[in-house]
């Protein structure tokens, strides 16, 4: 008993105090900048390197889909105008499919749109929000750092945020992996176990595009078109704050 | 055969030699016949004209070398299998009668392995033949394929009798994105490098490094010696993460709260440092063929002492406590035996081979970069129960520091700013073949390219493929009630094997 008191004493209080004002080290790969800058005259280099074509290029400007990048951040060390650089903002959830989607100048946050949270969730799951995971073909990395979001450090339980493990005692459903013909069948009968209303988060550049195996014949993805989605956690994986701080301002919204 | 006496290895695929069925099938048998070190890394299926050339890839533990052998076969053809005779060879042969309709006769096994697009016996996820005692005391247990905690998913069916499983067959393939034909279908080298790194999001380091081994044999590129120790660092460091989350696990279930929550607490210094060290707490963008993308500065090398430090202090502290308390031991002790000749039979690879005394390391039986400088003592536990996987993971932890702190000090002085080169040209109509002992066991990639240096076969194989089979004997003759213990004890990975 002496020793669990000193283990306990020793290892002192792990908890982040407030998790919606934590700053990740500089070198983190977060939200991307794009400056307006010119390209070099021709120049497809981004484009070209990018693993799961999240970049495009038109008119010669630059957009960089967040919800395809794996944040690899090769884009940005191989730009020859230097024109991309990731911060180490990790606020990058969105309900907002398009607000992932970032173009040359754009240096403020990524948005969350209270008015396109559906009428039937606002202010539903405000203090309780019962979540249940399905892995499609998920590499683990997405799964663990939503097993971490519980864990003593980030501790995602003290605002009422679990995972459960029936979809019947869920109040929605949290995908990760870019969803295998395999897994297709049984992410649905899932789906469709956990009561109305639901919400849908889809964690992670496979779930959210497919990510690096997009174009695999392996996917059946018509799950992701077929309902209304709450939000889109993008990372390689997402960071645990990325995901908390992304749920906490969805059920924390109210429409104006 | 023809001897590949280092790995990695790049070979001219036409040095390998073909033989016809029969020798191919003796010549394997009497290999693998020479007792307990000798085991079978990869046995994969290349194009040749309109057939099949089988390429069997045998390694010995024990006198550090690896021979190469192969045969031709047609599409659909029937060849005596070698798995009645060798278990081990089973997942290989499944594979081939999957991918490519090979008939291995007298297979006693012979079940979809992934059930991937296209597959030869054209059976879908939700048609998986079962064996099934029947009896009218047998009742059957079915768990998921989606399980209770955030995990992934595969479909345990359990035959039982009251609480006592007699059997229980695991089916996978849930998990499978075609990972092997997207890296052979991406021209792009950079998407080569993130496919790699998310066949198994808790193994990126050790499948990134095979990955890099492969390319760079083929390229001919060598890499700085910075980056081998620095891979090698963070091989170890990814090794102790996942250990230290696991004990985690297996605290839990025993209802050890403390444990619970202290292991993942020291995980979480461990894990963030490879984000202070690439930005990625994983470790995804930072090893790539030719060098390392990240380096190890001067500053991240005293933060690293450092963390070690504090960490090794609780760590030892509270693995101590755990051992000591009769609640957990009593559960731990004797609990999912599998036996040293069972791990042997099955080919059982890494620590779920050293914790019933076979004591099978890459590390040590076939070292590249830094590990061929060092004595590597593997550790081998012998009970074969989830006690011994729990010590084998505590003493693993211990024995990664000490390589971390050595090769930190071996860093000493040394510098490396070599850019990450940019790998095109591959060697036309080679194999190669590399291994990375990871936390689970050894990972193999063999890469094959064609006449134009562009990558054809590409195949992988996750210590998973092997060890699925340890964890279906080790609940035999146990409680159901024990299944979650044996499970996290070996925690494997189902996107490694599903691929």
């Amino acid at each position: 008993m002496l020793t669990m008191l000193k283990i306990l004493a020793e290892t002192g209080r792990q908890t982040i105090p407030d998790v919606t004002k934590v700053a990740l080290p500089a070198i983190f790969r977060g939200k991307p900048e794009i400056a307006s800058t010119p390209c070099e005259s021709g120049c497809t280099t981004c484009r070209d390197l990018c693993p799961t074509s999240a970049i495009r290029i038109s008119n010669s400007t630059v957009t960089l889909d967040l919800g395809a990048c794996v944040f690899c951040g090769e884009c940005a060390d191989e730009c020859p105008a230097d024109k991309i650089a990731f911060t180490n903002d990790h606020l990058v959830a969105s309900n907002n499919r398009s607000s992932l989607v970032i173009a040359e100048g754009d240096v403020s946050s990524i948005t969350f749109d209270p008015d396109l949270v559906r009428k039937e969730i606002v202010g539903t799951f405000g203090s309780s929000l019962k979540l249940r995971q399905v892995s499609a073909g998920g590499c683990n990395a997405c799964e663990l750092e939503l097993n971490a979001c519980g864990n003593v450090n980030f501790d995602m339980g003290r605002y009422g945020i679990e995972f459960v493990a029936s979809p019947r005692h869920a109040d929605g459903v949290v995908i990760t992996g870019p969803i295998s013909l395999n897994m297709s069948e049984a992410n649905q009968i899932c789906h469709d176990s956990v009561p109305d209303p639901k919400v849908v988060i889809l964690t992670g550049a496979c779930a959210i595009s497919g990510g690096v195996f997009a174009n695999s014949p392996a996917l059946q993805r018509a799950y992701v078109d077929r309902y209304n989605v709450d939000l889109y956690v993008p990372g390689c994986p997402p960071h645990p704050l990325t995901f908390i701080n992304g749920v906490l301002t969805m059920i924390r919204s109210k429409h104006a | 055969m023809n001897t590949i006496p280092h790995l990695p290895a790049v070979v001219d695929i036409g040095a390998v030699p073909i033989v016809d069925t029969a020798s191919f099938t003796q010549s394997v048998r009497e290999y693998l016949s020479e007792g307990n070190t000798r085991h079978c890394l990869h046995y994969v299926a290349v194009p040749h004209g309109s057939d099949l050339r089988c390429i069997a890839i045998l390694a010995s533990d024990k006198e550090h070398h690896c021979h190469g052998i192969s045969h031709v076969v047609s599409p659909g053809a029937t060849v005596p299998s070698i798995s009645q005779h060798h278990p081990q060879m089973h997942i290989f042969e499944r594979d081939l009668w999957e991918r490519h309709g090979i008939e291995f006769e007298g297979h006693p096994w012979l079940k979809p392995v992934r059930f991937p697009v296209g597959a030869a016996h054209g059976r879908g996820i939700d048609d998986y033949p079962f064996f099934r005692i029947d009896g009218g005391e047998i009742h059957e247990v079915g768990v998921g394929p989606i399980h209770a905690g955030v995990i992934e998913p595969g479909h345990f069916r359990f035959q039982c009798t009251g609480e006592d499983v007699l059997h229980l067959e695991i089916m996978l393939g849930y998990q499978h994105r075609d990972v092997e034909g997207e890296l052979v279908r991406s021209g792009n080298p950079r998407k080569r490098s993130v496919i790699v790194e998310s066949i198994a999001g808790d193994t990126t380091i050790g499948h990134a490094w095979a990955h890099a081994m492969a390319v760079e044999k083929l390229a001919g590129v060598t890499c700085d010696s910075v980056s081998e120790i620095e891979r090698a660092i963070a091989l170890e460091l990814e090794r102790m993460a996942i250990h230290m989350g696991d004990l985690g696990a297996l605290s839990l279930d025993v209802a050890w709260q403390l444990g619970s929550s202290y292991f993942g607490a020291l995980r979480t210094p461990l894990i963030n440092f490879f984000q202070l060290w690439c930005g990625n707490r994983f470790g995804k963008g930072l090893i790539r063929p030719g060098a390392n993308r990240f380096r190890l500065t001067s500053e991240l090398r005293s933060s690293m002492r450092t963390t070690l430090d504090e960490v090794e202090k609780k760590f030892t502290a509270l693995v101590n406590k755990m051992f000591s308390l009769p609640s957990v031991n009593n559960r731990f002790e004797k609990a999912g035996i599998v036996t040293h000749e069972q791990v042997a039979l099955i080919g059982a690879v890494g620590m779920s081979a050293r914790m019933s005394g076979l004591a099978r390391d890459i590390r040590h039986s076939h070292p590249h970069g830094v590990y061929s400088s060092r004595e590597y003592a593997s550790i081998v536990e012998h009970g074969g129960d989830v006690l011994s996987r729990a010590l084998v993971r505590r003493r693993e932890i211990d024995a990664s520091i000490a390589i971390i702190r050595d090769l930190l000090t071996e860093l000493d002085g040394m510098l490396s700013t070599s850019p990450v080169p940019n790998v095109v040209s591959l060697a036309p109509n080679s194999i190669a073949i590399s291994a990375v002992e990871a936390w689970r066991g050894e990972l193999v990639h063999v890469v094959v390219t064609d006449a134009t240096g562009n990558i054809s076969t590409y195949r992988v194989k996750d210590p998973s493929m092997h060890n699925w089979f340890v964890l279906a004997l080790s609940v035999r003759n146990n409680e159901i009630s024990d299944f979650p213990i044996c499970n996290k004890s070996f925690d494997l990975s189902y996107c490694g094997h599903d691929l």
